[in-house]
């Protein structure tokens, strides 16, 4: 019998909504998929008994190289400022920068992930001016570096894991954890932003309810209609690496079927779009951003065509916040409407 | 073994949301004086300014990934100061749902997962409750973890139909809610509220959650709790036998902003604050912070209150020992929370519990009660909710205006106050209810409720970190990520 994977959980500049969502995991929950991949919890600031002294020494006998680490999980963005001292988060219970702590602890961990956009990139903490200093673990925003650097490799020789989102769908880190725990997590299972590919091979829009009217470029016009939100409302679901509309979240949800856009929280620098979220930026009535790989000519002409296509269903349909005009059997002609 | 004169600095402080450092000054047997610590800063009140307005939507929420929804609703309520028109009824009730979904989950989430692994400390392996509770109780390897994690996922499942996800909406809107439902989505919503009041009836209280809420004494309650099955009863059984009633007294006022707004404008929860057991009306104007103990610039002059003050951070302030800032109602320290909330709407059962001050027993009840009270209220909000109906009015924010966002996340009041110009935030503040509750001394040093509640806390023979201390700051449900915002 091998030992338990040891798993240590910190938190720094971060809201906590991470592992929040991570306590809503189904199929099987969380202490479940745990117990199920042979992880032991050193100490997650959520769920352990120790506290005090006794959590502090068993992060301390990690970062001193004293007890082996084997899975390093940090959630919020590390936090450089004042003036690169730390101090906007020192680690309670001591004088020491958290910055620091962090730092010594990943670099005894065979597998150090970032989860929630936050530790990866930086994310919403690092928003505005960034006056406290916000950076991920190896990114600050999309430049390579953060806390720990460019060429960081953790004991297993890989790079941070990014578990990006803003929160994480918590299938996304207990599958990252139990693939881990199965020996079979490696290079081959991350994108070029070091997210697993669990979830990133995907983009928001594969899936979407809206498909048709994407296709037909019926459009919605304001938050809470049923039609594409890509051309007015800020939508990036058609760029954005994530299985959100394969994967229901909480049951059978999503950004998009709750009748809001997607607003890219598993890519650097999310918090900073350059235009108001729910709010398309366009040139000439064209949308600046435009679905991955689909050449700019093409999306206008096929854009212009399909709008000249557009079913009455589907346009009577895209500006109201329910169907209007619902799909009907034509072999059934002449009946009118419903039994 | 504590000496007289003694400091405990416990930290970190964890199974509350987000950082915390208690400091103790001990005498041989009780905590003397009490500093409460918040060491992270996040600046999101800074990093709003100059956002287009709708913006804060998107921001406000990921303050707190606890009580996101909470967020998420003072700030449409601080924005519909902007907005002309008026939530539908359907809107109400759909924000209504969400918003008790996310703060029922916090209480249920608090009581299994971050309060009562305390009592499953080897400290009390000699007490005649221990095994059960051990059993029940023990951190992640407990019976109750497992049976209340996919409870609580099920329950968090009417997220996913009300409000796209669960945590960080923007289907909270001013005007309501983006997300109308269908006919067929109203039933299972129903089905969902259902299927969790099944389980707080049989696992967690023991009985019909209308039975619970009717409650009106302590003595009800205790005959109520006697050979009684649950988790609910197990934590009585052991209040009793530890004195929980008489641990992490305070005795100033309670204040409570209102939760779950109402046709009239009223709440089902009232606003209010309730001072020397009577109910009054809450002053929202009396609201200001005072940064005298915190690591803030001070402006100079007396607090304006937050629709104008916006302190900047600054390490240099030599009295600072935290950063949550020390909000004062009239210059009064004031505490909030499920019992606050439930004291200031006249709850007999709470004003008893609360008789002599509140206290550990009466915070832990009052979130019980608030789960027997709110979930039947939910049941009748859906049954009122026409799907045909709009769940939203979609009128346009001005550009120009400001607007107070007065709620109660599950911890108790919260606010964001707003100034905008030209379509953009000119001005945020938001005040957090652990802000209230842990909040340091003020100018006059008066210190924050926890800072009170902590005085006079026994202290066992060679505790480093008293379990008392514990039981004491965990009752309050504290979250400090909302704190330092």
């Amino acid at each position: 019998m091998t030992r338990p994977l040891r798993l240590l959980w910190l938190q720094s500049g971060g809201c906590g909504g991470c592992t929040l969502s991570l306590l809503g995991a189904s199929g099987p929950d969380l202490v479940t998929a745990l117990d199920l991949a042979g992880v032991e919890v050193v100490w997650h600031p959520s769920l352990s008994a120790a506290t005090g002294s006794e959590a502090r020494a068993r992060i301390e006998a990690i970062a001193a190289g004293e007890a082996p680490l084997d899975i390093f999980c940090l959630e919020g963005s590390v936090m450089t400022g004042p003036d690169g001292t730390g101090l906007f988060h020192r680690m309670a219970g001591t004088d020491e920068a958290m910055m620091r702590v962090i730092e010594r602890v990943a670099r005894r961990a065979d597998y150090v992930l970032a989860v929630g956009s936050c530790a990866a990139f930086g994310g919403i903490t690092a928003a505005g001016g960034n006056e406290v200093g916000a950076v991920g673990l190896a990114y600050d925003g999309r430049q390579a570096g953060g806390l720990l650097g460019p060429d960081f490799r953790s004991g297993k020789g890989l790079p941070v894991i990014n578990i990006a989102g803003c929160p994480i769908h918590p299938d996304w880190f207990t599958e990252t954890v139990l693939q881990i725990a199965a020996g079979a997590f490696d290079a081959r299972d991350i994108d070029e932003w070091q997210r697993p590919l669990s979830y990133t091979t995907h983009l928001v829009h594969h899936g979407c309810a809206r498909n048709e009217f994407y296709e037909f470029k019926a459009s919605a016009e304001k938050l809470s209609d049923m039609g594409c939100m890509m051309e007015h409302l800020g939508c990036k679901g058609t760029q954005a690496r994530a299985d959100c509309n394969i994967r229901p979240w909480n049951g059978s949800g999503s950004c998009l079927d709750g009748n809001y856009p997607c607003i890219a929280c598993t890519a650097p620098g999310f918090e900073e779009p350059g235009h108001e979220f729910a709010l398309t930026p366009k040139i000439s009535g064209i949308p600046v951003g435009l679905p991955t790989d689909m050449p700019k000519a093409w999306f206008v002409a096929l854009a212009s065509l399909s709008k000249a296509a557009t079913p009455a269903r589907l346009r009577d349909n895209a500006a109201r916040d329910r169907l209007v005009t619902l799909p009907q059997d034509k072999s059934l002609k002449g009946r009118k409407g419903r039994p | 073994m504590s000496e007289p004169g003694n400091r405990l600095v416990i930290g970190p402080f964890n199974r509350v949301e987000g950082d915390l450092e208690v400091r103790l000054e001990t005498s041989a047997e009780t905590v003397v004086r009490a500093e409460v610590s918040s060491p992270l800063y996040r600046g999101f009140e800074r990093m709003l300014v100059g956002k287009g307005v709708p913006d804060a939507l998107v921001y406000a929420p990921r303050i707190c990934g606890i009580c996101s929804v909470s967020q998420s609703v003072a700030a449409a309520y601080a924005l519909a100061g902007l907005a002309p028109g008026r939530v539908p009824p359907a809107g109400r009730h759909a924000v209504n749902l969400i918003h008790a979904v996310e703060n029922l989950a916090d209480h249920f989430t608090h009581f299994h997962l971050f309060f009562m692994p305390d009592f499953a400390r080897p400290i009390y392996a000699d007490e005649a409750w221990y095994p059960q509770v051990a059993e029940r109780f023990t951190a992640i390897r407990g019976s109750a973890t497992r049976d209340a994690l996919p409870a609580r996922a099920a329950w968090m499942e009417i997220m996913g139909v009300l409000a796209g996800k669960w945590p960080h909406t923007l289907s909270i809107q001013p005007g309501g809610s983006t997300r109308a439902i269908s006919r067929a989505e109203k039933v299972r919503v129903l089905a969902l509220v259902r299927g969790f009041r099944r389980y707080l009836e049989t696992t967690l209280l023991g009985d019909a959650l209308e039975a619970v809420a009717a409650l009106d004494s302590g003595d009800a309650l205790h005959a109520w709790s006697q050979g009684r099955k649950g988790d609910f009863a197990q934590f009585l059984a052991i209040s009793r036998a530890l004195g929980l009633s008489a641990l992490g007294r305070t005795r100033g006022a309670h204040m409570s902003f209102g939760a779950y707004q109402d046709r009239a404008g009223g709440h089902l929860c009232a606003r209010g604050t309730w001072v020397a057991g009577a109910a009054q009306p809450l002053e929202t104007g009396a609201i200001a912070e005072d940064v005298s103990h915190a690591w803030y610039a001070e402006a100079g002059g007396k607090p304006q209150g937050p629709l104008r003050d916006a302190p900047a951070p600054d390490l240099r302030n030599q009295e600072a020992y935290s950063w949550c800032k020390a909000p004062r109602l009239g210059g009064q320290v004031v505490e909030v929370g499920a019992l606050s909330r439930q004291l200031v709407a006249g709850h007999p059962l709470l004003s008893d519990l609360a008789l002599r001050g509140a206290n550990v027993e009466a915070r832990v009840v009052a979130r019980m009660v608030e789960l027997a009270r709110v979930v039947p209220a939910m049941e009748r909000w859906i049954a009122a909710i026409d799907p045909d109906e709009p769940f939203i009015d979609p009128a346009a924010l001005l550009p120009d205006g400001e607007g107070a966002g007065l709620t109660e996340a599950a911890r108790g009041s919260l606010g964001h106050w707003l100034r905008a110009r030209e379509g953009r935030i000119e001005h945020y503040q938001i005040i957090a209810p652990t802000t209230w509750n842990f909040s340091p001394r003020d100018a006059r040093g008066v210190p924050g409720p926890l800072e009170q509640a902590l005085e006079g806390t026994p202290i066992r023979a060679g505790e480093t970190e008293p379990v008392a201390v514990q039981h004491v700051v965990r009752s309050f449900d504290p979250c400090m990520v909302c704190t330092v915002h």
